[in-house]
């Protein structure tokens, strides 16, 4: 530690470890209710969280839900992004997920072909 | 490749740790393994979070769901419901004691809600033995700002300006100690950190030293460069042991990063920090008995002046401050001193941390703005009093403070309001008492404690407390006497008025504060040889009334067979075989034991 600008590179580099502990960011939200992982929402969340650390994201939480009612289109997978409205994707598998985090969570595009519903805010 | 999606924050503070937090967090370990989680979530040691009386404490982000009072057996239910399916374990969320409302988030709890976290503010919310989440929460950012931006000059003025004042007791602006220390003579000079708590029920220094020990170290070293001086010692009491286990890793971890050490942040400041432990007498909480103790002397105070800012430590200039008061230093250097100085009154600026105590529903640690008033911090953050019973007193500044009645609740608490209500801010332990607690007697334990923690040096205090308490002694055994509350004033004002110290003249405000709000129960103990709290035993009487149905279970319980009766008759006490121990009054079913 030599400069303040070392300690201010050191804080970003920092920042994600605390980053969950905070509100805010783009929310991505796995269905994980019985059905959602019959359907496997566990392979989905692990490319999501594969796909997150591949990008680096930083602002990014994943959480999860439980059924909603809409089981045959399991695994549903939400994106939200701050101030937009949260859009639910159905029968997501692994292999859709980097096109969803590129598109979606990264550009702001949405998905269309796989969007399902949308939640205005 | 970092992956982990959830934070489980487990409480490790003394509270916590002692209710069965480091088995709780075994079993996190060991049921996240099993689930194949381990990589996902990550397990995070973190200090108090305050709501000791709800420990073991549990937070999972990013949902902020907090947990309470989790057990070992609760964590597989806490790892399959919450972990792996995104549910919330509502059996372990908080209740509202009022509404029986369900609460999941931190920042919706009563406890919280009027709470202003600012020294606290990583308390609970980082791992306190990893430098590096004390930066990435911006921590070191205030020393950077001051050591390459400020002269020790404007590091002076910006405290002052923020209005801090010191937290141990005393309230002493900051800003103007730290300008004596600067201007005094002297090639070696000293900052000193005084962790040496000891107020009956405060245990926030504990705390931040615990849960935050950075901003501490942090506070200590800006002040270093402020005053000129290169070298700190933080006096913390053996006592506290994990509290000098984590600031000895922090210091460490410290000096690895070049927070601490030669040419600071390439400035040529050189700070180093060293830990005294203190055998825990009280006396040693005062400046210059601290100081001896340093020195490897008896802990025994000295005349003043000359201050320690002038011939401290070795006879060098020396600041000290309060563990609180150093805790409160980065932040007027990251959010600026006006920022600072927009909370509070006006003249008592920033937050206090309280620790609530006694006959008080939520057990912990409270920060708030100052200026709040009593009955909020009480009622609205510390849940009341438990089992219905009506409020009393509180007793703010421990041993050296007094008691605020009922008719003071709303009382604004500030450094100045609570001097003028005979009391003083202290170091902030608040001991909340109800209707059943007798004032004689609570005075006589402050007295007690202080009396056994004279250190023997001046006469006042050394023969005047133990006058004191024993006239305290006999008023509660029954056998007061005429005159013994005007012998207690005069001897109160003596002392106050000629003992060496801030012990010794602080002794007698328990008494004259307790005599100011009280005297009618004084009293009734010595006119009418009565308790009217029924808690000094040796002046209670238990009676059966008419009530009585003649169940014998009074008889039963009672341990020394002081009872007699027919079953379904009228019971009675023989008062001679009476121990006054309550058992028969707390097992009758008819109200029909009274007490008197």
């Amino acid at each position: 530690m030599k400069t303040v600008e070392d300690l201010k590179r050191l804080r970003e580099q920092l920042h994600s470890q605390v980053r969950l502990r905070h509100d805010g960011g783009t929310q991505i939200i796995v269905g994980m209710g019985t059905c959602g992982i019959a359907a496997g929402a566990r392979e989905v969340m692990t490319a999501v969280l594969d796909e997150i650390a591949k990008r680096k994201l930083s602002d990014v939480v994943v959480r999860q839900t439980g059924c909603i009612g809409m089981c045959e289109k399991e695994v549903l997978l939400d994106i939200a992004r701050p101030g937009e409205p949260r859009i639910t994707y159905g029968t997501v598998k692994p292999e859709h997920v980097p096109k969803i985090i590129a598109e979606h969570v990264v550009n702001g595009h949405i998905v269309e072909e796989l969007v399902v519903g949308k939640l205005e805010r | 490749m970092e992956r982990v999606r959830a934070h489980v924050l487990i409480c490790a503070g003394t509270g916590c740790t002692s209710s069965g937090a480091k088995q709780v967090e075994a079993a996190f370990q060991d049921h996240l393994a099993k689930k194949g989680l381990e990589k996902e979530v990550r397990i995070v040691e973190t200090g108090c979070h305050g709501f000791c009386e709800m420990g073991p404490l549990v937070i999972i982000y990013p949902e902020g769901v907090f947990y309470v009072r989790v057990q070992e057996d609760d964590v597989a239910d806490i790892v399959e419901t919450h972990l792996l399916k995104g549910r919330i374990v509502e059996r372990l969320l908080y209740k509202e004691p009022l509404t029986h409302e369900k609460i999941p988030s931190y920042s919706e709890i009563g406890f919280y809600k009027k709470q202003q976290r600012v020294v606290l503010a990583n308390c609970g919310h980082i791992n306190p033995e990893v430098i590096e989440e004390y930066i990435a929460e911006g921590g070191y950012e205030a020393l950077a700002r001051a050591l390459t931006e400020m002269t020790p000059e404007q590091v002076v003025a910006d405290v002052k300006k923020s209005g801090l004042r010191g937290r141990g007791g005393g309230g002493f602006p900051t800003g103007m100690k730290w300008d004596f220390t600067r201007n005094a003579k002297g090639d070696k000079k000293y900052v000193v950190c005084n962790a040496d708590e000891g107020d009956p029920g405060a245990f926030m220094d504990r705390s931040v030293l615990e849960g935050d020990p950075h901003r501490v170290i942090e506070g200590m070293a800006i002040c270093g460069y402020a005053i000129g001086a290169d070298e700190g010692y933080v006096y913390v009491r053996a006592e506290y042991p994990l509290a000098i286990k984590r600031l000895k890793i922090a210091i460490k971890q410290a000096e690895e990063m070049g927070f601490l050490g030669d040419n600071i942040f390439g400035t040529g400041f050189n700070f180093r920090l060293k830990i005294k432990e203190g055998a825990g007498a009280f006396v040693c909480g005062e400046e210059t008995a601290l100081l001896a103790s340093i020195e490897g002397k008896r802990g025994m105070p000295r005349p003043r002046p000359p201050f320690p800012a002038i011939s401290g430590l070795w006879g060098k200039p020396t600041n000290i401050n309060n563990v609180e008061t150093f805790a409160n230093v980065p932040i007027i250097f990251t959010k600026g001193a006006d920022w600072y100085a927009s909370i509070g009154t006006e003249k008592s600026k920033g937050t206090k941390v309280f620790a609530l105590t006694g006959r008080i529903n939520h057990t912990g640690l409270a920060e708030v703005p100052m200026g709040i008033t009593m009955r909020e911090i009480i009622f609205d953050i510390g849940g009341g009093i438990p089992e219905g019973k009506k409020y009393k007193a509180v007793q703010i500044g421990g041993p050296s403070g007094g008691c605020l009645p009922e008719h003071l609740l709303d009382l604004p608490v500030d450094y100045d309001s609570l001097i003028q209500a005979g009391a003083m801010m202290g170091s902030g332990g608040l001991v909340v008492m109800d209707e059943t607690t007798c004032m004689v007697d609570v005075s006589k334990f402050f007295l007690n404690f202080t009396q056994s923690e004279s250190c023997g040096k001046c006469t006042p205090c050394r023969e005047g407390t133990k006058r004191m308490l024993e006239i305290l002694t006999r008023i509660t055994d029954g056998e007061g006497q005429e005159g013994d509350i005007e012998l207690l004033e005069t001897l109160a004002y003596n002392i106050k008025n000629t003992a060496l110290c801030g012990l010794g003249q602080t002794a007698p405000n328990p008494v004259l504060s307790t005599l100011r709000y009280f005297r009618n129960e004084y009293e009734a103990h010595i006119k009418d040889k009565c308790c009217p709290a029924g808690a000094c035993t040796k002046l209670a009487g238990f009676a059966i009334t008419e009530l009585c149905k003649g169940c014998s279970l009074c008889k039963k319980s009672c341990p020394v067979d002081a009872i007699s009766g027919e079953v379904k008759g009228l019971h009675s006490i023989d008062q001679a075989k009476c121990i006054k121990c309550g058992a028969c009054l707390a097992k009758c079913p008819f109200k029909a034991i009274i007490k008197g």
